[in-house]
């Protein structure tokens, strides 16, 4: 991260209530092109509902968001896609029924005109698509392979490759190393740091501490739907971050008996 | 940690060549070509002499089909975009009466009662749909409350208005109307006389019409059933909707997120559905020359019955228009084969149970083979 450069997205004590539950309290946090930023926290902690106000899903109840400066208001998905926002979701990146290149045009479809009409261009949606996954390293049997028979791992490549090959300036991903084996989170990792690297500003949720550390250049914890401010890399020990996670005390005592394994 | 992240470009050799057996069994409509070819080998077997393969017989259960056609390409795209209509059959008749009362009783030009019955029947169908999505309730409730309503209101409106449930005399007030035309009209009447003239085809033996052929043109019905199949199929495989259609009846929430419009997609699948059930309404009051209020029974059924045949997955984000139209081939051709070769008809009944049941435990094999999980 270089701190010269101006934060692409802002986001300005942030709230979100829904009914009774409050699942963000007022948080705060800035990212910058081309760095990887690490959302940590807990299950519950409310991760997932904070970039989903960042990529439209949600309206914050309460707060500011600053895109490249100026104040954003993202009434759906689509705003933010087409202000250059890509998410990558928890549990709902894929359709599984669909091929792998339907999919990756999924929302950004081309299109050739005949005559009067348009059509959804097959060909070349299938040759990019060929493409960015062999530049992914994910050799396909072909464009029209369901997306249902890749690996965990594959899918979010899949979706990463489709974020970058759309533009976009922002990618946020919600915990896309959760479901994976070793090798798998290792590609997905590599891939990260692949495209911090073009510059691109990536929001990376995890709650593990060993894949923040692996790629992240800060840290910012939630906890609780509140969050104690943003570490540098370098500046903050795992142990450090694997405490605030847990909201420090308990884990310290549990630590103790657990004779440091956790 | 670097090395191990190198992406390996080389193919991985657990992943098996799939054959060419699971290749074909991945197209949706392979149970539907299956399921034809069974069918026509059978009656072609044991009912070749019955006169089901002569040109009246052939023109029988051609319209037959059609009329399933046309009701199952609507209802297959709404079935792939995550959505079920179960009022098809009740907006049948209800179309049928509302074009019976506006020409009819109200005295309206035959064109003027179309145009407006399609535009109200489009409308209910939004209404269908955008009720689906602003109470997020299964659609399988709400068109299910309207099967009975709108077929309340047809049996209501014409005992109000005319104290019957058959409203007739459609035929003469749309005589010569250009809109009546294009429904109960036939096609290709010049190549049936020169068929007959030729000898290749039936024609009348005595009578006023000596000469002439048995079947003398090719009924509007069937040209609508093929079109609505062409453009179902080309919207929903070649162009940007269709594709949006697949991702809103695949996972509505990641298509959503994706940027696709599913409401939008969602409501107009509705709306469509609603148009096909009135080209088949039209269709059938021009050639009966009446409406009658029990039009269009258990057709919501038929319809979803031959999209299952035809390879859709009723979870929505699975299907094809052409298989789902050779399903309602299989359907039309076995219900007047079954009449053809005198077997009872009831008969027809226990056959679609029995298939519905076979397509469907073929078709979750399908699904399991695509996803990979088997
Ligand atoms: N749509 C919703 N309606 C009501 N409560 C929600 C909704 N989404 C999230 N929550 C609540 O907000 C809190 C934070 O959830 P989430 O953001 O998914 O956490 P995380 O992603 O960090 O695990 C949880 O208590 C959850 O139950
Ligand atoms: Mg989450």
């Amino acid at each position: 991260m270089n701190p010269e450069k101006a934060p692409i997205i802002q986001m300005k004590d942030i709230q979100k209530h829904f009914g009774s539950v409050i699942a963000l309290a007022g948080v705060s946090v800035d990212v910058f092109p081309g760095e990887c930023h690490c959302l940590l926290g807990d299950n519950g902690a409310g991760k997932s509902t904070f970039i989903k106000t960042m990529s439209g899903v949600h309206q914050p109840t309460h707060g500011e968001i600053l895109f490249e400066g100026k104040p954003m208001h993202f009434n759906d998905p689509r705003d933010a896609i087409t202000a250059g926002i890509a998410t990558v979701h928890q549990h709902l990146a894929m359709i599984p029924l669909m091929s792998v290149s339907r999919n990756f045009f999924m929302g950004n479809e081309p299109e050739r005109k005949v005559g009067p009409i348009k059509f959804f261009d097959h060909e070349y949606a299938n040759r990019v698509t060929m493409e960015e996954m062999r530049k992914m390293g994910i050799n396909l049997r072909g464009p029209d392979q369901a997306v249902g028979t890749l690996s965990g791992g594959e899918r979010q490549t899949v979706a990463i490759a489709r974020a970058v090959h759309f533009g976009a300036k922002v990618l946020i991903l919600d915990e896309p190393t959760s479901a994976l084996g070793v090798r798998q989170t290792a590609n997905v990792l590599a891939t990260i740091d692949k495209v911090r690297k073009q510059g691109i500003a990536v929001v990376f949720i995890t709650h593990n501490v060993r894949h923040a550390l692996a790629v992240g250049d800060r840290f910012t914890v939630l906890n609780r739907g509140q969050t104690l401010g943003t570490a540098q890399r370098g500046q903050i020990t795992p142990e450090e971050l694997q405490d605030l996670m847990a909201g420090g005390q308990e884990l310290v005592a549990l630590e103790g008996s657990l004779g440091g394994t956790v | 940690m670097q090395d191990a992240t190198k992406p390996t470009a080389q193919t991985d050799e657990r992943i098996k060549e799939i054959s060419a057996f699971r290749k074909a069994l991945i197209r949706p409509e392979l149970g539907g070509m299956v399921g034809t070819i069974a069918v026509f080998t059978f009656f072609l077997l044991f009912a070749f002499d019955s006169g089901m393969f002569n040109s009246q017989g052939i023109m029988n259960w051609s319209i037959v089909s059609a009329q399933f056609m046309i009701i199952a390409v609507g209802a297959c795209l709404l079935m792939i975009a995550g959505e079920f209509d179960l009022s098809v059959g009740s907006m049948i008749g209800f179309a049928g009466m509302m074009v019976a009362i506006f020409s009819v009783t109200f005295g309206w030009p035959t064109w003027i009662a179309i145009l407006v019955t399609f535009a109200l029947c489009i409308a209910i169908g939004a209404l269908n749909g955008w009720i689906v999505i602003r109470t997020g309730l299964p659609s399988f409730i709400v068109t299910l409350a309207f099967l009975f309503i709108l077929r309340g209101f047809t049996i209501f409106l014409p005992q109000v208005i005319e104290r019957k449930t058959i409203i007739g005399g459609i035929k003469d007030v749309a005589e010569g109307d250009w809109l009546a035309a294009i429904f109960g009209g036939k096609i290709l009447q010049g190549a049936f006389v020169w068929l007959g003239d030729a000898g290749l085809i039936a024609t009348f033996e005595r009578g006023t019409r000596k000469g002439q052929p048995v079947v003398d043109g090719v009924p509007m019905l069937i040209v609508w059933a093929l079109v609505l199949i062409v453009i179902g199929h080309v919207l929903l495989t070649k162009t940007k909707f269709g594709n949006w259609i697949f991702a809103s009846g695949g996972d509505a929430e990641a298509a959503r997120n994706s940027g696709v419009p599913v409401n939008k997609v969602k409501i107009l699948m509705f709306m469509f559905t609603a148009f096909c059930a009135t080209v088949f309404a039209m269709c059938q009051v021009m050639e009966f020359g009446s409406a009658g209020a029990d039009r269009g029974l258990l057709k919501e059924f038929e319809a979803i019955i031959a999209v299952v045949i035809g390879g859709a997955l009723l979870t929505g984000g699975y299907g094809s228009v052409l298989g789902a139209a050779l399903g309602a081939l299989i359907f039309g051709v076995v219900q007047q084969g079954l009449f053809f070769a005198g077997v009872e008809s009831s008969l027809f009944r226990v056959f679609l149970g029995v298939i519905l049941l076979g397509a469907v435990i073929l078709n979750t094999y399908i699904r399991r083979i695509i996803t990979g999980e088997r």
